[in-house]
Order: structure tokens, then sequence, then C-alpha cells
């Protein structure tokens, strides 16, 4: 695009957010022009989503100004935001599964005769927009429980356009589509545009990006990197925009090369509804992180190795013996532990004591009477030696900060000795002391001889404290990386990108 | 630090404690104390508390499968069905007593069991699965016994129910009833905290986080019905003895049972509360009904003043754990 940009659709000029004190969008500017398809990129958590729902309607910004249209804006909430021309297609739909493709399209605006709903008036102009996008084939009388998943995203995007959307945001809209339903939205995408709407597009994937976008912004951190014209830009480049950090935090030594012991657990042709292809051997003292963004598969091979979401087919052994872990019980008597990146929803129980919550594990699996006495004693050492800091051990765990909580999960695991662990996310939404902490506890357990298998969607703590990493994507291995990759390296495997010759 | 303070009232305040239910417990007894002065004389005492005796055992059944998340709406025409089963079994002969004690008590738990595995195996709500064999318990009781109880329960199976040692030391009289109860609860308090008691609150606090910490949150909810299952056999027991039979044996004890684990401070849902705090929930409701009575109030009020317990005492206990996001 060159200098005669028509006058702007969409212009964020300074967007500024906090959660809780925590800044997760600062002085972002962009504009949408009429008829232009701009893509937001970056790695999980720099913002995107955020940023959308400020867009749409779903959160107002603490800083910075929405102009639309022309005229300045403040939207009250995602209806203010669709009446005014903003239609959002998220990643999980918004329809009723028993009604029909023009019930969900008119759903809360149905046309009205006579102070009844105008069944006729609802379906005809739900035809001409299917016809407009030259989406004909679709009946309007059609149960939407029964359409696929890309006719159900062409029902939501028919949904915006009922109500007059100039700008459209699409939210990972391929997520769920399989590759020969992507060839239809590229089409569909690019008939909008010749309609003269404008198009946000989120996606992870570059390939797309590049294939619809005019103008691509990235985002780091909550901040704006750039935005450039696709055509000035590689995905190369784009890579190396949206990573890039100092690594100034501080993370403990590395295992020495001969330090790891033999091989604890190893994966051959592992697969599941998820996951496909794993092969991976992991040895004792080591700790493999695992790479990948959200949705490659990165929870699903931890949650098949605990046997939550076990592995359908493959073989699995643990110190060369072949093992079926079938299920959570059967995977912590085999001595692997499982960390969760869903503390509050699955790690905890809220509104039990620091003491319960710590013995949950042991109780469950073990359970004894006469030894209850030795164990509770055996936890209360592990709560001081992980230094969980509360009032008192009967203290409701909900009350106590993101770290401590993870201390105190962790010793619920350590009180079973684990052979393996499992840590997903483990220092998400914890401050940066407590980070540390944690950071040394995982390092001493497999200085200890523990295998460690660590997810982290932050890049620098990935390559701070893993000694291999695994790049996972589409539920495949898409590499291996030793220590000293760069943010760069596991980036470019988890998008896809062909890297540049060096 | 406005958060800060308050989260040192809510801790303090603990919900589940037993310090809200003791204290209206101790302010109704004084109530009943100063109106009828006789009430608290030991004899009358000790005949009140076998008096309360099945309610209480019903409340510790129910606090289980509460406590697990679910709810056990078919206590009461268990009893009912197993008074009049155990009248036509027995047909007054004294030598069935036994075997047919038994029977109940096989008879309780299966129905837990079958309550359980509906639930956690069809995923059928509890609410639904129990209103069900409530319904299915009234109905075929009518039928087994034509519409009309038959036969008759023998006296070794009344004793328990209605006899007490007689002439004892300082207290005058203690009924076979309270021994019971007694027992009862002290097994009770023992599984509570057990591994088993311990995993089952954990399960009905947060299911996920249990199971992916082994518990077996299926097994232990089945449990759970089970345990109240048996409670309504050995309450059914004592109902039997005490007030004979009739097709009214039970009736609205699963609403008594349930309110009175409220009382207790037990959170519907599931997740916190204690089993001593349910019982003395039920002992609560017993006072309360009995100062109803002292005070003339008429008998019929019973269900709307449970009514009116059940929805103050969850919307005290929601009102504490307003920002309990993370609580289902």
């Amino acid at each position: 695009m060159s200098d005669a940009l028509p006058s702007p659709l969409l212009a964020l000029k300074g967007i500024g957010k906090s959660f809780l004190g925590v800044r997760v969008l600062d002085g972002v500017d962009l504009d949408v022009v009429p008829g232009e398809v701009h893509a937001v990129v970056g790695e999980n958590g720099a913002g995107k989503s955020t940023l959308m729902k400020i867009v749409s309607g779903g959160y107002a910004p603490d800083a910075g100004t929405i102009e639309f249209a022309g005229a300045p804006r403040r939207f009250s909430g995602p209806r203010d935001a669709q009446r005014a021309g903003i239609g959002i297609v998220h990643q999980e739909f918004n329809l009723l599964p028993e009604r029909t493709v023009a019930e969900n399209v008119y759903l809360g605006h149905e046309p009205v005769r006579r102070g009844l709903v105008d069944r006729r008036a609802m379906r005809e102009r739900t035809a001409e927009l299917l016809a407009s996008i030259q989406e004909s084939s679709l009946p309007p009388g059609s149960r939407v429980g029964r359409l696929g998943v890309a006719r159900q995203q062409i029902v939501e995007i028919v949904k915006a356009l009922a109500l007059d959307a100039r700008l459209l945001i699409m939210d990972e809209p391929t997520a769920a589509l399989a590759d020969n339903e992507v060839e239809r939205l590229y089409v569909l995408v690019r008939r909008l545009q010749q309609r003269g709407i404008g198009v946000l597009y989120v996606s992870h994937r570059l390939k797309e990006v590049f294939d619809l976008a005019d103008r691509i912004t990235v985002l780091k951190d909550g901040r704006l990197v750039t935005t450039v014209p696709a055509a000035d830009t590689d995905p190369d480049r784009l890579v190396r925009h949206m990573v890039g950090r100092d690594l100034s935090s501080y993370y403990p030594d590395r295992a020495a090369p001969d330090d790891p012991g033999p091989v604890r657990l190893t994966v051959h042709n592992g697969g599941n509804r998820k996951l496909r292809d794993i092969d991976l051997r992991v040895r004792a003292g080591e700790v493999l992180g695992i790479g990948g963004l959200q949705g490659s598969g990165r929870s699903a091979l931890a949650r098949a190795l605990f046997g939550a979401a076990p592995f359908t087919t493959g073989e699995v052994t643990l110190d060369g013996a072949p093992v079926r872990l079938r299920s959570p019980r059967a995977a912590m008597r085999a001595g692997i532990a499982y960390v969760t990146e869903d503390r509050k929803g699955e790690g905890i129980v809220a509104g039990a004591s620091v003491l319960d919550n710590a013995l949950l594990a042991g109780r469950a699996v073990l359970p004894t009477w006469r030894g209850r006495a030795a164990r509770t004693a055996r936890v209360r050492e592990l709560l001081a030696a992980v230094d969980v800091r509360a009032a008192t051990e009967d203290q409701e765990i909900r009350f106590l900060s993101g770290g401590n909580q993870q201390k105190v999960v962790l010793a619920r695991w350590l009180a079973l000795g684990p052979g393996i662990l499992l840590f997903d996310e483990p220092t998400r939404g914890i401050d940066v002391g407590a980070k540390s902490a944690i950071h040394d506890l995982v390092r001493r357990l497999a200085r200890d001889g523990a295998a460690v298998l660590m997810i982290s969607s932050d890049l620098p703590e990935l390559l701070g404290m893993s000694d291999r990493i695994i790049v996972l994507r589409d539920g495949r291995i898409a590499g291996e990386l030793p220590a000293g990759a760069t943010e760069e390296d596991v980036l470019t495997l988890a998008l896809g990108t062909v890297p540049a010759a060096a | 630090m406005q958060l800060a303070e308050r989260n040192r009232l809510r801790v303090r305040f603990r919900p589940g404690g037993l310090a809200p239910i003791l204290v209206i417990f101790v302010v109704l007894l004084v109530l009943l104390g100063t109106r009828q002065p006789d009430f608290l004389s030991p004899p009358s005492l000790m005949s009140f508390l076998g008096r309360s005796a099945p309610l209480i055992l019903l409340a510790a059944g129910q606090y289980f499968v509460i406590v697990a998340g679910e709810f056990d709406l078919s206590v009461g025409s268990l009893v009912t069905a197993q008074v009049v089963v155990a009248a036509r079994l027995i047909d007054s002969d004294p030598s069935r007593t036994w075997p047919v004690i038994l029977l109940l008590l096989a008879f309780g738990a299966a129905v837990g069991l079958v309550n359980g595995l509906i639930t956690t195996r069809l995923r059928v709500s509890s609410f639904i699965t129990t209103l069900g064999m409530y319904l299915i318990l009234v109905g075929a009781v009518y039928l087994w016994s034509d519409g009309a109880p038959k036969g008759g329960l023998s006296e070794e199976f009344r004793r328990f129910g209605r006899r007490a040692f007689e002439d004892v030391f300082l207290v005058g009289r203690i009924p076979y009833a309270l021994l019971i109860l007694l027992a009862v609860a002290a097994l009770a308090v023992l599984l509570t905290r057990s591994d088993f008691g311990r995993t089952l609150v954990a399960a009905g606090g947060n299911p996920r986080t249990a199971e992916l910490s082994g518990v077996r949150v299926r097994h232990a909810k089945t449990l759970a019905f089970v345990l109240s299952g048996l409670a309504a056999a050995v309450a059914a027991i004592l109902i039997g003895g005490y007030s004979g039979v009739s097709f009214q044996a039970g009736a609205g004890l699963e609403f008594g049972a349930i309110t009175a684990v409220v009382l207790g401070g037990v959170a519907l849902g599931g997740g916190r509360g204690s089993v001593v705090g349910a019982m003395l929930g039920a002992l609560t409701l017993e006072t309360l009904f009995t100062l109803m009575n002292f005070y003339g109030v008429s008998g019929a009020l019973r269900s709307t003043v449970q009514g009116a317990i059940i929805l103050l005492a969850v919307a005290v206990s929601a009102m504490r754990s307003v920002p309990a996001k993370g609580i289902q």
C-alpha cells in the first residue's frame, strides 16, 4: 500500500489496559482502512486478545482513544460495538445449535410485523445476505447444530453482516477448520474485502497472514513493535520482531553434559486425538523443555503422559519397562506427577486448607490410617522445605498468593516421591520472587535424579531452564533444540516458517 | 489494605466452622429453659435426645452426600419403605428380628448404591436421581402392601426406638436410641477423619483437582450415597420402634436432614463443613421444633420454617464467599 490510504475505518491511538496492576497493553496504535485485511500477530500473551476485546467493546481501555468511522467512540459493551458496526467472529462460536440459520443470524433483532416475529422476512433477508457473499448453498432454514464447523463459521460471519458490520474481527478463524476449508475461508474473506469491509485478522499461522493480509501489526509484551505492509516483509523478519527480549532474569545452572543419568522415560509413536507420532526420551536428571504455541499439543502431551487423556497408540516405557498410563492413578503409581497449568480450575481445592491440599494425592493413592501421623509430619516438612508462606496450615488455600499456591501443589506431589515431573506453565501468574524459587526447585529436583518435562509459553524461561527443548506444532514434534537455542529458533519451529539460510 | 482486612475477617468466621451453629443452639436452649424449665431436667433431656436421634442420624448420612456436592432426597421415603417392609417381614415374630434388621441395612445400602451409580455413571444430577428414587419407593411400597401396612413389628425390634436403661445415676434414663446414635456418630467422625472422608470433601470442593490428584471421585461419591442409605436404615429402625408402622413414618425427613446439614454450616454444592456441624444442625432443628411446640405454634409451620432456614443459610454462606470465583 502506498501513501494514498483512504481515511481509516478504525483508528486506535495510545491504547493501554491493565489488569490487577499488570500492564497488558501499553500505548498501542492501530488503524484499519475500508477493504483492508489487517493481521495482528504476536506470541501468546502479547496482548492480541485484549486488544480485540477492546475494539469489540468487551473491555474499556484505561488509556487512549478509539475512533470508528470518523467519530471518537467509547463502547459501553459488545452490543454497543455491534450496533456501531463492529462484528467479531470468535474462535469459539456463539451460536444456538437447536435454532435455524436465520434465527441465529437475527437473534436479538428479529424483523417484526404486527408485534410478531416475521419469519418469512427473516429467512428471505438471510438468504439475501448469504447470496451477497455467494454462499447461497447454505439453506437459511437448516438447524445450525447440523452444519459443519466451516458452515457454522459462515453463519457467524453473516450474523455480523446482518448488523451491517463494517469492521469484522476474526480471532484465529482457521483454528477449527480442515485444510480445504481454509481455502474457502480465504475466498470469503476476499469477498468481504471487496464489499469494503475492514477485517482485523488475528492468527498464529504466518502462512495465512501472508496469504491474506495487506498490512501486519506485530505486538510484543503488550506494546506495538511495528506495522508493516505484508509485501515489505517476510516470515523470518516477522518472527524476529515477535521475539528478542533480554535474558536479564537469573536461572539456575543447567545440568552438565554428563550429569543426566540413564533414560527414564521414552515415548515411541505416541498418539491420540490431539497428538501424532510423538517420539521422545527423557533422562534422569534432565529438564526437557516443551515449546510450542497454545493448542499445539503441549498440554495434551503432559496429560497423555499423566493418563488424564491417555495415548491411544504407541508405547511408553519407564526405566526400560513398558507401562500403560491409563489414568492419573496409574501414572501416579508409576511415579509421575503433573503440575497443571490451570491452577485454580484443577490444581487446588480452593476452599480446603493448605494442609488438606498438600495431603490430597497421598490420601488418594496411598490411603492409610496408622501411617497418617507420619505422613502428615512429612508433608509439613515438605511445605516448610518449599517455603510456603501461609498464616497457618489450616488457612484456606484460596487466600494464598499464586506462588504460594503453586508451592503447596508442588509439596503435594513431592510427598509421593515422583521420579518424573510434568510441569505445565509452572510459573504462570506468579510473582517474580516465587518464580525464581520455583525455578530453583525444578532444577534441584532434576539434580536429585528426577526427569523433568517443563512446558512454558514464557520463552526466556523455557530457554533458561531447559537442557533440551522439543517444540510441538499441530500435535507433532516439529523439532528439537539443544541448550543455548534462541527465542527465534523456538518460534520458527513453533510457527512452521522455514528458517532462512544463516 | 481493605481487601486484606476483609480476608482476615472471613478467615476468622470460617464458613463451615462450628461457632455459628453452637451459638444458635445455646440461644434456643436458653429460650426453651426459660419457657419450660422442666425441659432441662435430665430425664426430659435424655428423652429429647433419644427422640432426635433419627434426624441426627439422617443428617450425618446426608452430610457425606452433600459435602461431596450431591443431594439425597430419597431418604424420607426410604425410611417409610424400611418400616413398612420390616413390619410385613417380621409379622410380629420375635425370631425374625435380627435377620430383618440385617436385611434393612442391606436394603438401605443397596438403594444408596443405585443412587450413587446412576448419579456417577449415567451422569444424572443427583437431585433428579434421588427424586426419582423417592417416587419409586413411595409407589413400590404402596403396591407391595396393597395400600395398607401389613404385619407388625416385634417388641425386640421396637425396643431400640422406645426403650431405655432406666434408673441410671444422675441422668435418670438413657434411651437405647441415644446409645446407637453415639456409636454411629463416633463412626461418622472417624470416617470423616479418614483418608476417604478427606478425599470426599476434596471431591466435593473441586472434582477436577481431586481426579487429577488420584481420587476416584465416582467411587467416593457412590460410597457417600451408600452411607446415606445405611443411615436411613438405622433411622428407620429407631422410628419404627418409636412411632410404629405407617406410610407417614419417614415423610418429610429428607428435607429435615438437608435443612439440618445446611444449618450446621455444610455448604450446598460441597467442599466444606463437618459432620459434627451437620448433627448439631439436626439437634438445633429439633430444639427449634420443640420450642415452637411450647409456644403453641402450629406444627404446619414446620416446613415453612425449614424452607426459610435453607434460604437464609445458603444466602449467608453465598454472601460470605462472594469473591469465590474458583469455587464452584
